[in-house]
């Protein structure tokens, strides 16, 4: 029986699921914005709408809609709440 | 190392920061996040009275407007919107060496009343760094139309700096900005900025450097903000400071 959390990237939540960010793989001045924000371990993201493409894709974080490229969102870790 | 005379001040001002005072002119540094009204309540304040130059070596706009309230002048210097001045980009950089270096009389932070959260992030930063910090909590009539009430009076008690609500657009709270910006520039407001605690590790390796940052430049900077930045391996400031203070490698032996 396994009762530990998932961690899944965020890029492969669905629309309207509710995850909370456990760790981001990003470096440099991208990591930086998604710190500033407010994307930081332990927030709640939830997945608004994607793009025709699937690209970029729509987060509320803290109130605010946040546009990800995929290839940046499969960088962020999370587990779905 | 002691303070500069008011000379030596407006002579460092235009210098290292292409900025020109009057005598007697105080000085406001205008911050806040993009799309927070930020150049409302500039226009607002300075009106006609504007112009706009560059920081010098960089190719980063730099709008200065002047106003007076009372028996004062004031030149309002609009910095670029940042989410926050850990200074990765140039404005970062920028927004940070002149509320660092430059020492403005007072630094206004503009927040947007819709999501206060995120603009906090920045109001925390700057208030880290100086203690003149007085926040406009503005679109405040884009809060009502989201249904969102604010408590100005238990914000301020929280942030320990006045809080003054405005709606920029439409000229309410900008009396109330004039006069909070005047009693902070003739140095009648007391504020206690509320201030960040980090873990256990990090406030004792904080009491450890900051004697030695104040041996090394006395007050003219807060020595915690100093060994934050230290901590944080911050070469760029080290770099800034190493520039503008005039201390060689005093500053990078500290940091090893």
């Amino acid at each position: 029986m396994d009762t530990l959390p998932t961690n899944i990237p965020l890029s492969t939540i669905n629309i309207g699921s509710i995850c909370q960010i456990v760790s981001l793989n990003l470096q440099g001045l991208l990591r930086r914005r998604i710190l500033d924000l407010g994307m930081v371990p332990g927030t709640s993201v939830q997945c608004i709408r994607k793009s025709p493409a699937g690209d970029p894709i729509a987060y509320l974080v803290r109130d605010t809609l946040i546009a990800l490229r995929n290839e940046d969102a499969r960088q962020i870790t999370v587990t779905l709440l | 190392m002691d303070k500069l005379s008011i000379e030596e001040h407006r002579r460092m001002l235009r210098e290292h920061f292409g900025i020109t005072t009057t005598p007697g002119q105080f000085t406001v540094a205008l911050a806040g996040n993009p799309n927070v009204g930020k150049s409302t309540v500039f226009n607002a304040l300075t009106g006609l009275h504007q112009h706009t130059g560059n920081w010098p070596g960089k190719t980063v706009d730099n709008a200065q407007g002047s106003f007076t309230y009372l028996d004062s002048s004031f030149l309002m210097v609009d910095l670029p919107g940042t989410y926050s001045i850990l200074a990765h980009t140039v404005e970062e950089q920028v927004a940070r060496d002149f509320i660092c270096f430059g020492k403005p009389d007072a630094t206004l932070v503009v927040l947007d009343a819709t999501c206060l959260e995120r603009n906090l992030n920045l109001a925390l930063q700057v208030m880290e760094i100086t203690p003149k910090v007085i926040v406009c909590v503005n679109l405040m009539d884009e809060a009502v139309k989201k249904n969102i009430t604010i408590n100005i009076t238990a914000l301020q008690k929280e942030l320990g700096v006045p809080v003054i609500p405005t709606a920029a657009r439409n000229g309410i709270g900008l009396g109330d900005l004039r006069h909070a910006l005047y009693e902070m520039s003739i140095g009648l407001a007391l504020t206690n900025p509320r201030q960040i605690r980090y873990s256990s590790e990090v406030e004792t390796a904080i009491q450890e450097l900051a004697p030695k940052i104040s041996r090394c430049i006395g007050h003219t900077l807060s020595p915690r903000w100093v060994a934050l930045r230290l901590l944080d391996g911050d070469q760029a400031f080290i770099d800034s400071i190493t520039h503008y203070l005039d201390l060689e490698n005093t500053l990078q032996e500290l940091a090893v």
